[in-house]
């Protein structure tokens, strides 16, 4: 049974990102103003199965964010059907819920339990957490005493420590000085060693050719290629270097 | 699709409102006792000495309208603005949604604890003793407590499509100060409305809690078959429009 399943999805957006006052929405209504849509995806099939890895690449708007939300089930397709099988991590964004004001010790509990850690779980991971991210005393000093580096590694540490089947890493590998990259990366390569599937948006080439078997380049929605990361990177390099 | 640990996720979203409100406050917890106190004082002031009445007790009698007021729009207002406040934890991370309006009104609690706290001492204070009715006090409060949950996750979902909701919530609390007997007693409302008044759960709170806590008398059954269908009718139709507006929040936030 494939892990993740995408049949013929669209997503669309209303232009105006939605009415937002009531002012708006009355104005639709009287004026019977149907809002056009823009497909931010269009007719996007593809199959993973457990153990494998699928990059995505595509230029800024190319619909990438917005097909590993619905992999992580924070939006439902206009058309189509998603069918993901498995626990997701989705690291789309670093530090979810990071508060300025709370300590680096309450931060991580918060991020924790938003990433679906259970209480016991966080507690036998804190040390870890801690010393993965190399922040040290630190972690009882309120967030806004911590360099923007620091938040990220520790966002990052706290995020590792998530156990899915699916992970979903959305370009947050860029973080941290070099040390700290590569301890990253070892560590995805870890999860991927251990079988899990991995789902990775991404503009490093070489990060793409390491950990990934295939790759999907979206263009304005739309799936133009799908296949062995080498041969979409060069396409796509390819056509990227025309339009430049 | 999420299958994390709803408790822990709760007491740390819970924890958050708390901690982030009073971090900032050299005063702490003092202010969640000055404000009761000098609205109280003022409302005195003014129905004493400008307009006598002869009402015993009754800065307790003020005090038993007022915390359960104050509670309500307080966790209202901060319940309907929630799901914008979190956007950014709502575009990123897959957690049930309902769990951030509920939050947000459970990080009120704290303040409302205080409050009580600071109702019973005057209670108390006024020669006015403990009795066998005090175990009335959880089952009324946590009525209170579920129509604001039920009342939020209605507003904080219409607040995402029509971002004029908020305003109007903050109106209705404003009239609302005038339609809860606050100041005035049950029984100088005339006979027609009566009925009305009790649906509304924070009016039924407060003559509740007068029965209690200043007649020692229990709640009127009736009351309190009000007050808990009209609790529980609000925290359904809450989670049900909230379930059938969740869908759009995606496209809307």
């Amino acid at each position: 049974m494939a892990l993740i399943e995408f049949e013929h999805v669209s997503k669309t957006f209303a232009h105006t990102g939605g009415a937002r006052l009531l002012r708006d929405h009355l104005d639709d209504r009287l004026r019977r103003r149907h809002r056009s849509v823009f497909y931010a995806l269009k007719d996007v099939s593809f199959q993973l199965n457990h153990g494998e890895s699928l990059a995505i690449v595509g230029g800024n708007g190319a619909g990438k964010s917005t097909l590993l939300s619905l992999v992580a089930g924070l939006c439902q397709p206009n058309e189509g059907r998603v069918a993901v099988n498995g626990r997701v991590a989705a690291l789309l964004e670093l530090g979810s819920g990071f508060h300025p004001d709370l300590t680096g010790r309450e931060n991580v509990g918060l991020n924790a339990s938003l990433l679906g850690l259970s209480r016991k779980r966080t507690e036998e991971c804190f040390d870890t957490i801690v010393e993965f991210s190399g922040i040290g005393d630190f972690i009882d000093e309120p967030l806004r005493t911590f360099s923007s580096g620091m938040v990220m590694r520790l966002a990052f540490s706290v995020a590792v420590h998530v156990d899915p089947d699916i992970l979903i890493v959305d370009e947050v590998l860029a973080v941290g000085d070099q040390s700290f990259q590569a301890k990253s990366f070892d560590r995805i390569c870890e999860f991927k060693r251990l079988g899990k599937t991995l789902l990775f948006v991404s503009h490093v080439p070489e990060m793409i050719r390491a950990l990934c078997d295939r790759a999907l380049w979206l263009d304005h929605g739309q799936a133009i290629q799908l296949g062995a990361p080498d041969e979409v990177l060069r396409a796509y390099a390819g056509n990227s270097a025309i339009v430049l | 699709m999420w299958n994390g640990d709803y408790g822990f996720l709760l007491s740390n979203l819970v924890k958050k409102d708390f901690k982030i409100r009073y971090r900032n406050m050299s005063l702490g917890v003092f202010w969640s006792l000055l404000n009761p106190l000098v609205t109280m004082a003022a409302l005195v002031f003014v129905f004493s000495k400008i307009f006598p009445n002869t009402q015993p007790h009754f800065p307790v009698f003020i005090l038993c309208g007022l915390v359960p007021f104050t509670f309500f729009t307080l966790a209202w207002s901060s319940g309907t603005g929630s799901l914008l406040d979190n956007s950014s934890i709502m575009k990123r991370v897959p957690i049930p949604r309902e769990i951030i309006p509920i939050a947000a009104v459970l990080g009120n609690c704290a303040h409302l604890l205080i409050q009580i706290a600071l109702l019973l001492t005057f209670t108390l204070a006024f020669g006015l003793g403990v009795n066998r009715y005090w175990l009335w006090l959880p089952v009324v409060w946590g009525m209170e407590v579920i129509f604001v949950c039920g009342l939020a996750l209605l507003t904080s979902a219409a607040n995402v499509y029509i971002r004029d909701t908020r305003y109007l919530v903050e109106s209705i609390n404003t009239i609302l100060f005038w339609m809860v007997p606050i100041f005035y007693s049950f029984s100088a409302v005339p006979q027609q409305f009566r009925g009305i008044y009790e649906l509304n759960p924070i009016a039924a709170l407060a003559l509740a809690l007068r029965n209690i806590l200043m007649s020692g008398t229990p709640p009127r059954t009736i009351l309190m078959l009000k007050l808990a269908g009209s609790s529980l009718f609000m925290l359904g139709l809450g989670l049900v429009a909230f379930r059938k507006m969740k869908q759009g929040f995606y496209d809307y936030l």
